[in-house]
């Protein structure tokens, strides 16, 4: 019985369960001290000075680090989104003499303990002249708004369009042209472990080591070498458990600089935990954007072409991921939609908030929900069935391959899937005219019940390359050195799972290792539902390298041709003789140095593997949400929810259809409940989570969720096309469709909070 | 700052400690004594990540003063399970309906999920979801954890009793 496809236990699960498994916050070094940030209060200001005196006297404080003791401090660099231009607003790990948002360090105190350095944060006094602040990303493009770098004069950070087709004389052509502006708002990742690390240097060894990087633990122990000026061969990363990732945690923060710096400066290990209110002003935010967007029809429902422009809202400073959102929605706004004619010109508009990064489906869940709700203006217009317009314009399977054509930055060319069949089944699975007869039954009872669908093409597993080595162990244990990494998905577990089907051991006999920058040499981390994609199908790979290994010597030592060994159960035999067979673990003693040379073999049973590809898989499927609006509060019930994603293929279902479910969740969140706004000043106005709310039991339904395999990827050898993603994805879009067929109006903003659909339902009544 | 002894029992062992009369139960819990099981996803009482049983009751170690539970009884989820090769049926359920992902939220969850079937051995689904609505999931999107609490319940009034980490029952 192979484990892929099988919902086996989480490895992840008995230390996580007992309470034993160690995250960041739960290392304890000898004689460690304990930093905390200072950080701007101001949106944008110059900081005129910075006077520590009393902080430093308080008993108990180690010192207080700012800019100053930092010389020829370097920005931080990107590491992926690289639109031209973006160079130029990148972030010092502490602010110089400038601060352009609300959160930015300014000053890190180390002292004895948590209490004292939080004490001295009050005693530092930070002497700030005040600049004006811009938070509309509108309002920064123009004449009058306040220059927040001086290298980018008219506070646009980048800009870039996307063309294929011909825009212009197909919008001639069209008999309906829906023509309307859509924003999403700033939210974010926000996992339940706030941020932390702990540094320690050992200077007589001369080496760093860092607890707590994550995500891809091998870029940023790059970025930390180019920004110290230490090689790579003095620092080691360790990633402890991880308390959740979505794409915010782990890439390089200014905090990624600073604690590893104070840890070399004063000669002691440094821990830092953010507390939440930093969390919330300070780790990257995500998915403000305002688009400008016309959609061409035919009568007949055929989709002919699309212009959109996006603002896309970055914050005080471009960080490691670029443009990664605004790339990812520009290329996707055409998601399932075969779009010949496509044009969309991004604007990446600097303003004094705190950065943005990605977040779970960046950038496709802010597209997705424009152009789902575009489709259901469209039909409305056409009196066609929401549905129906759909099924007239999503690519059909023997459209597959799809290529969008060439789009900056992105790679869109889809590999496979039947999305029409995909949204028929779908629509069968809820029984779409029974819902949509009883939607229109609870309407003429004067109750506001609507169903709403989103389709989505996902895209995944990103290349270039990951690294695997798989090793056979001095027990005859198999052990998988990845390059991705965890942040609570359950990795290590679908990386056993193949690995153990490849070397037809039990999963009990497989070990991951991952997140280690001594065990583990390259890595490209886990992001971009990538980690199964990329990082499983380097482990098969390597897998395939040692059963060769072991195969020959094996051979070698029966004096059987290889052709006449079977390698099952954890051992080879010969055919036909299994009473003649060698397990692991005598493998492994033929392999040592003194054995194995005297044979003419290279020692060790270790294999390396790097999977490259320059294409992407691309999962996609459909939502369906049922919701029921109260016409007096405009408070949502959402009375029923389909996820149906196809994944290629399945390592492990129950697995699959956590990160669904979960991803739906956030998804609601998205759309319901979680906003990061800002006043004119720039003061944020969610810095706690009875500000920032995030969903509950009570808020998120049992929902329904299907996963099918009816496409595998023919792009790598797993077949598996990535499925962290599916669930968020068109979350907005769904429940923003449900929402206005409920009410009978048009939403164009997220997310749907009761005074927004009571001013909605108001302006609906007057007509 | 002055410090002061606390004495408590924790997971039915006797422990003392000194602190300042502000240092919070959750950093005590951690720091202090140790136990890094109970987290701390907040400190300020909203997401439920630090709770922990007070004389058995669910409460917020971050919202209170380690001074506080001074002669107190308190379990965290270290005491949950009644030794490292036997899982507590809820802990069980949890791996096997995956009621957790990152597992931060979990000790927290748990917990309160502890208290809930003892109070109610037979809770319904919208019982589990008010009582576990004070602790945030970011991850599961709760389903699974409300199957595995179910799931446990039955297992635990089916007399494979959880007893013997929990010293009342």
């Amino acid at each position: 019985m192979p484990y892929i496809g099988s919902s086996v236990k989480r490895k992840e699960d008995v230390p996580l369960l007992r309470g034993i498994a160690r995250y960041v916050g739960d290392i304890r070094r000898p004689g460690m001290v304990h930093a905390a940030v200072l950080r701007s209060t101001r949106a944008h200001a110059r900081i005129a000075g910075i006077d520590a005196r009393a902080a430093l006297e308080l008993p108990g404080v180690v010192g207080v680090l700012t800019a100053a003791n930092m010389p020829g401090l370097k920005t931080i660099p990107m590491r992926t989104g690289q639109i031209p231009g973006l160079e130029r607003s990148q972030q010092t790990p502490i602010a110089t003499d400038r601060v352009r948002y609300v959160g930015e360090p300014v000053a890190v105190v180390v002292a004895r303990d948590r209490y004292v350095a939080e004490d001295a944060l009050e005693l530092a006094d930070v002497t700030y002249e005040e600049l004006p602040a811009v938070t509309d990303a509108r309002a920064a493009m123009g004449p009058e708004a306040p220059r927040l770098h001086d290298a980018v004069p008219d506070n646009v950070a980048a800009e870039f369009q996307v063309e294929t087709g011909d825009v212009k004389r197909a919008f001639a052509e069209c008999d309906l042209v829906v023509e309307e502006t859509f924003e999403t708002q700033r939210h974010a990742a926000v996992p339940l472990e706030t941020r932390g690390l702990v540094a320690e240097y050992d200077e007589g060894r001369d080496v760093l080591t860092v607890w707590g990087p994550t995500k891809m633990t091998h870029t940023n122990w790059r970025i930390l070498s180019e920004l110290s000026g230490l090689p790579q061969s003095a620092i080691h990363f360790i990633e402890p458990a991880v308390g959740g990732g979505f794409g915010a945690r782990g890439e390089f923060y200014p905090e990624d600089f600073l604690i590893p710096f104070a840890a070399m400066h004063f000669r002691l290990p440094v821990c830092w935990i953010e507390d939440r209110s930093e969390n919330l002003k300070s780790m990257n935010q995500s998915r403000q954007q305002s688009y400008r967007v016309r959609l061409g029809l035919r009568r007949d429902g055929t989709v002919l072409a699309m212009d959109a422009e996006i603002l896309f809202d970055m914050g005080g400073y471009t960080r490691t991921h670029g443009g990664v959102p605004i790339i990812a929605s520009s290329a996707m706004l055409r998601g399932p939609l075969r779009v010949k004619n496509y044009h969309c010109q991004v604007h990446c508009v600097l303003t004094s908030k705190t950065p943005v990064g990605t977040y779970r489906s960046p950038g496709r869940y802010e597209a997705n929900f424009v152009r789902e709700r575009l489709l259901d203006m469209a039909a409305h217009r056409l009196g066609l069935d929401p549905a129906e317009l759909r099924g007239r314009n999503l690519i059909r399977p023997e459209e597959m391959p799809y290529d969008h054509g060439k789009t900056p930055f992105h790679y869109t060319v889809y590999d496979s899937g039947d999305l029409p069949g995909q949204l028929d089944a779908a629509l069968r699975h809820v029984g779409y005219e029974d819902l949509r007869e009883r939607c229109a039954r609870a309407k003429a009872e004067g109750r506001a019940m609507g169903v709403g669908i989103g389709c989505f093409v996902e895209t995944s597993g990103i290349g270039p390359w990951e690294y695997a080595r798989v090793e056979v162990d001095n027990s005859g244990g198999v052990v998988l050195y990845s390059g991705i990494n965890s942040v609570g998905q359950g990795i290590a577990t679908a990386l056993s799972q193949i690995v153990a089907d490849e070397m037809c051991v039990s999963i009990d006999e497989v070990r991951v290792v991952h997140g280690d920058t001594a065990k583990v040499p390259y890595g490209n981390g886990s992001n971009a539902s990538r980690s199964t994609v990329m990082g499983g199908s380097a482990a098969v790979g390597a897998s395939r390298k040692v059963r060769e290994k072991l195969m020959r010597l094996a051979s070698a030592e029966l004096e059987i041709d290889a052709g006449d060994l079977v390698l099952a159960d954890g051992r080879i035999s010969v055919r036909g003789a299994p009473e003649r067979s060698l397990d692991f673990a005598a493998l492994a003693r033929l392999a040592l140095p003194g054995p194995a040379l005297a044979r003419g073999f290279t020692p060790g049973i270790s294999e390396e593997d790097f999977f490259a590809t320059d294409k992407r898989p691309f999962p996609y499927g459909v939502h369906v949400a049922v919701v029921e609006v109260d016409r007096e509060t405009g408070m949502i019930e959402i009375l029923d929810y389909l996820v149906m994603e196809d994944v290629g293929r399945k390592i492990n279902p129950m697995i699959v259809e956590g990160q669904m479910a979960g991803g739906l969740a956030q998804g609601i969140g998205g759309a319901l409940l979680e906003e990061f706004a800002y006043d004119e000043d720039g003061q944020p106005q969610a810095t706690s989570f009875m500000d920032y709310l995030m969903p509950t039991a009570m808020d998120v339904p049992r929902g329904q969720f299907i996963s099918t395999e009816d496409f595998p990827s023919p792009h790598n050898p797993l077949g598996v096309k990535g499925a962290g993603e599916g669930g968020i994805t068109a979350a907005g879009a769904a429940l923003a469709n449900a929402v206005s067929s409920a009410l009978g109006v048009e939403i164009t903003r997220l997310p749907l909070k009761p005074g927004y659909l009571l001013e909605l339902m108001d302006a609906a009544e007057k007509g | 700052m002055s410090m002061r002894t606390i004495r408590l029992r924790i997971n039915g062992v006797e422990r003392a400690g000194e602190a300042e009369p502000r240092r919070l139960l959750s950093d005590f819990v951690r720091d202090d004594l140790g136990l890094t099981g109970t987290h701390v996803g907040c400190e300020h009482g909203v997401c439920g990540a630090c709770t922990v049983l007070l004389d058995g009751d669910p409460v917020r170690s971050c919202l209170m003063f380690a001074v506080q539970a001074d002669g107190a009884e308190i379990d965290t989820v270290e005491g949950l399970a009644p030794d490292a090769n036997v899982l507590h049926p809820l802990q069980k359920k949890f791996q096997e309906r995956h009621g957790l992902q990152c597992g931060f939220c979990t000790p927290g969850i748990l917990l309160t999920a502890r208290a809930l079937l003892r109070e109610h051995p037979a809770p319904d689904e919208t019982e589990i979801r008010k009582w576990i609505s004070g602790n945030l999931c970011r991850c599961t999107g709760y389903r699974n954890i409300v199957t595995a609490i179910r799931e446990a319940a039955e297992e635990m009034s089916d007399g494979q009793a959880d007893a013997p980490a929990l010293r009342q029952d």
